[in-house]
């Protein structure tokens, strides 16, 4: 902080200590968060690739399993991708071509499963489309369907399509509407007629956008763990499943940490070309007129109606199913043989008081709400503790420290259960600690910190400053008129950030957490694991108070980033 | 060869083309001149079928085309922002309406080049559009919207864009180019100085309405209405009323009326004022203020009246200047 505000004395002022500050202090900014990351980052991961070329992994039956799970991970992913551009396209078009009413509430909808926990996607598709969900209640299917892999399979692909759907929206979405619809009339004038227009057009100006929707999109379905976890029925493994079982079902480290290293280099090579297909979509020029009309024929009413509808749906009854769910009785509980009574009721709520003996826990399940809380707070201090040196270093880079950047960026790259695998690993004996949980959360959450507050600080224009203190401001001044304002607004954002990954965040802490210390994910997994209806409600009760807990974040980041732009 | 009919168009619930009827015949460069906002735009996306009247026929060679789609209906047009597609070089823009049309490789590789000499820009072929200048994008846009040979051509203010000097330069060619060619061809602008330089036929569209049609000498001359006479910086307007079969008494004093059409006692008119040394009457004026113009002075004075001095008077003065007066609808 004194740092700071020393940068903000204007030039003629202490010339001699500024550059004395910039010499020797600027690698203090960098100490704390590159030890952070050396220890907790660098040295895991060195760790996994010392075991992962351990002679001892490569073995033929190794090998066929990577193969197995490497071609599955591949064909879900796909699969998947295929499957929410089929949805994402149309609501693409939807979005960017027509105006109808409730269109922005509709398109915030579609976004809202993006920034949920993967625990809540999961038990939301439990809650509605599972077997045990409100779906097969109201339209009975056979419990062979209900039970059969192909039926997971389906659940699995619909939760990764409900998840995704969003990012075909944006993406492809904001290209559409950037399109100059000036160009369609050239074409059209010139002699093409739709279907030349569509190929030779507007198919070749959106490929880049399709091209990034894509990598993106089968990204995160490469990556998923929780979804096929939790919806999967241990029935599937991909790599992010195979690596968690190695580690925790059928150990096997050194295939754990292969696996570890072979979802990595995909993982990288996955950003890097979404990295460069994204910058060839922003370089197009933006636009200058709205594209977007009320829809006039009837084929367009027709279809904005029937996507209207679809999407509501889609969107809306997974979220709905589950707090309804949460306090509706449908199925008896365990060892409750007769006198079922169905309705509506407050017990699972109640239940999470209350410490039962041969429950899952050691612990009231409530318990695990005040845990998941503490380790959100501890991961929020922590983060904007490191956090924040380091976005004063970033948002004006010396040579050096914008090769430090990507380095930063790196924890964004590997995947939670890596993590895991790593801290285990690295800190076998001393992970009784509970610190290690929320230092993980902080590793995720560290790269999203100060990708918020980067750019807030590097947007306070020197000018500004120098205005402020030729009005006759102190530097003290300077600092509470100019630059805290602007920064409270995005250290508010940046700690609602951290703190809503923190609270949702479940492959590193599946491998890391201890029984006695459940966090709301885990305790969500671990009833919906269990047979009965009294554990199924309670898993629905805290999937939705998390639910509930994330939507208020995301709404204060919403808030916090709108009143941002708005000022500058 | 292409006639308007009727053609009526709203846009959102409000009224924006209010019957427009006109031709185009052979050869012939008319230019639709009006406000921004006037409806000019809409119109050509009518006539290219990009959009469609609520009411009224769009025909050409006496075949109403309400029924074509657009790319049968071989109609070039030019944007004001060139529409030059991005992800195409400069060859491939130039080709693509030969390339819908099936036309052979060899015959779109002389017609593209033929067309880059017609607006000068030979060797250009290999270049990425976003390397190019405005005027050379214009330049561009041209070629292509030329290059299928069309039977008409369409202008929506080509060179709004551009800045000045550039402007003159291209419309000279552009001139010369619609001469060589023989395309009829509609020239959308708001810009008066660019319709009297390039235009056979002058059109001009208020409230939805063609108020004036004429050759740029017969509208120059009469505007025939007050709108006229401002939008195309005729001179100075003045209302009045009507005292005797002659005479009208105004703001600067009684002038005489000369009017095609008879006149009330009594009845309002507006009057155009155009400075001339061989003007019946004579007018004095207060001098408001006195702008320095190249080789003349520009004189304001009361209820915004504008004259042209040679010798710059002092503010305050009162100054005697001859006009002619002419009665506008």
């Amino acid at each position: 902080m004194d740092i700071k505000k020393q940068d903000n004395i204007p030039n003629n002022v202490n010339t001699s200590l500024r550059v004395y500050l910039s010499t020797f202090s600027r690698p203090l900014l960098w100490l704390a968060p590159l030890i952070f990351l050396v220890l907790f980052f660098f040295l895991p991961l060195s760790k996994i690739l010392i075991l992962a070329f351990n002679t001892s992994a490569f073995t033929s039956k190794n090998f066929q399993l990577i193969l197995s799970t490497l071609s599955f991970t591949f064909y879900q992913a796909a699969l998947s991708t295929i499957l929410t551009f089929i949805l994402g396209i149309p609501s693409a078009i939807l979005f960017s071509r027509f105006n109808f009413r409730g269109k922005s509430l509709l398109r915030a909808l579609t976004a809202v499963p993006f920034m949920l926990p993967t625990v809540v996607v999961a038990a939301a598709f439990n809650s509605f489309l599972g077997s045990r969900g409100l779906f097969s209640f109201l339209f009975p299917l056979s419990s062979e369907f209900t039970t059969s892999k192909t039926f997971y399979f389906l659940l699995i692909l619909t939760a990764h399509i409900f998840y995704n759907t969003t990012i075909v929206i944006r993406i492809v979405g904001n290209a559409l509407s950037r399109l100059d619809p000036k160009l369609e009339g050239a074409a059209r004038s010139l002699g093409a007629d739709t279907f030349h227009v569509w190929k030779n057009i507007t198919l070749p100006l959106l490929r880049p956008s399709l091209l990034a929707a894509a990598l993106l999109v089968f990204m995160f379905d490469f990556t998923s763990f929780g979804v096929i976890l939790l919806l999967g029925g241990s029935n599937f493994s991909t790599l992010e499943v195979e690596i968690y079982l190695r580690v925790l079902k059928l150990p096997n480290l050194p295939l754990a940490a292969l696996l570890s290293i072979i979802q990595l280099i995909f993982t990288l090579i996955f950003s890097i070309l979404y990295t460069r297909t994204i910058n060839q979509v922003t370089t197009q020029n933006a636009p200058r007129f709205s594209t977007s009309r009320p829809p006039k024929t009837l084929r367009e009413r027709a279809f904005v109606f029937t996507f209207y509808l679809l999407l509501i749906t889609f969107f809306l009854l997974p979220l709905a199913s589950l707090p309804f769910r949460s306090i509706t009785r449908f199925e008896a509980d365990r060892g409750q043989r007769d006198d079922v009574q169905y309705g509506l009721t407050t017990d699972y709520y109640q239940e999470l008081f209350i410490n039962r003996r041969g429950s899952l826990f050691y612990v009231p399940p409530v318990q695990a709400a005040i845990n998941s809380i503490s380790y959100a707070g501890i991961t929020v201090l922590l983060s904007l503790l490191l956090g924040y040196p380091a976005a004063v270093a970033l948002s004006k880079p010396t040579r050096l420290e914008k090769f430090l950047d990507p380095l930063i960026m790196l924890p964004l790259g590997s995947s939670a259960v890596m993590l895991g695998l790593g801290f285990i690993l690295s800190f076998g004996r001393s992970l009784a600690s509970p610190w290690f949980v929320p230092i993980a959360h902080t590793l995720v959450a560290l790269p999203f910190v100060i990708r918020t507050l980067q750019p807030a600080l590097a947007s306070i224009p020197e000018r500004l400053r120098q205005a402020a203190s030729t009005l006759g401001a102190s530097p003290f001044r300077v600092w509470q008129t100019v630059d805290f304002p602007i920064l409270s607004r995005a250290t508010l954002s940046a700690a609602t950030f951290a703190f809503t990954v923190s609270l949702g965040e479940f492959g590193a802490t599946l491998l890391l957490t201890r029984p006695e210390y459940p966090t709301i994910p885990i305790a969500i997994q671990r009833f919906l694991s269990q047979p009965g209806g009294l554990n199924y409600g309670q898993a629905m009760a805290m999937a939705t108070l998390l639910m509930l807990l994330t939507t208020f974040a995301i709404l204060v980041i919403e808030k916090l980033r709108l009143s941002d732009s708005g000022e500058f | 060869m292409l006639e308007l009919r009727n053609i009526v168009k709203s846009y959102e619930n409000k009224p924006l083309l209010q019957g427009v009827s006109f031709s185009v015949s052979k050869g012939e460069t008319v230019c639709l001149l009006g406000a921004s906002g006037s409806g000019k735009s809409t119109l050509l996306r009518i006539i290219a079928g990009l959009e469609f009247p609520e009411s009224g026929h769009v025909l050409f060679n006496k075949i109403d085309l309400a029924q074509t789609p657009p790319h049968i209906r071989d109609f070039g047009l030019v944007f004001q922002d060139y529409g030059l597609f991005p992800h195409l070089n400069i060859f491939d823009n130039i080709a693509f309406g030969l390339r819908m049309r099936k036309v052979s490789l060899v015959k779109i590789n002389s017609r593209v080049t033929e067309m880059l000499e017609l607006v000068n820009m030979q060797g250009f072929e290999k270049r990425k559009v976003t390397d190019l200048s405005g005027g050379e994008q214009q330049r561009v846009a041209l070629a292509r919207a030329l290059a299928p040979q069309p039977r008409l051509l369409m202008f929506d203010e080509p060179l709004g864009a551009l800045d000045r000097t550039l402007k003159e330069d291209l419309l000279h060619e552009l001139r010369s180019i619609l001469h060589k060619t023989k395309i009829p061809a509609i020239y959308v602008t708001h810009d008066q100085d660019e319709a009297f330089t390039i235009a056979d036929r002058i059109l001009l569209l208020h409230n939805g309405e063609i108020i004036r049609d004429g050759t740029p000498d017969e509208v120059w001359k009469n505007p025939d209405s007050v709108y006229a006479a401002r939008m195309l910086g005729l001179g100075n307007v003045i209302d009045g009323v009507v005292i005797s079969a002659n005479k009208a008494k105004t703001e600067v004093g009684i002038l005489s009326l000369n009017c095609k059409h008879r006149h009330a006692k009594g009845e309002p008119v507006s009057l155009l004022l155009k400075q001339s040394d061989d003007g019946i009457d004579e007018i004095k004026l207060k001098v408001e203020d006195v702008l320095f113009k190249r080789d003349q002075f520009e004189i304001k004075a009361r209820s915004g009246l504008v004259i042209h001095m040679k010798d710059a008077p002092k503010i305050g003065q009162i100054i005697r200047v001859r006009v002619k007066v002419e009665c506008l609808a």
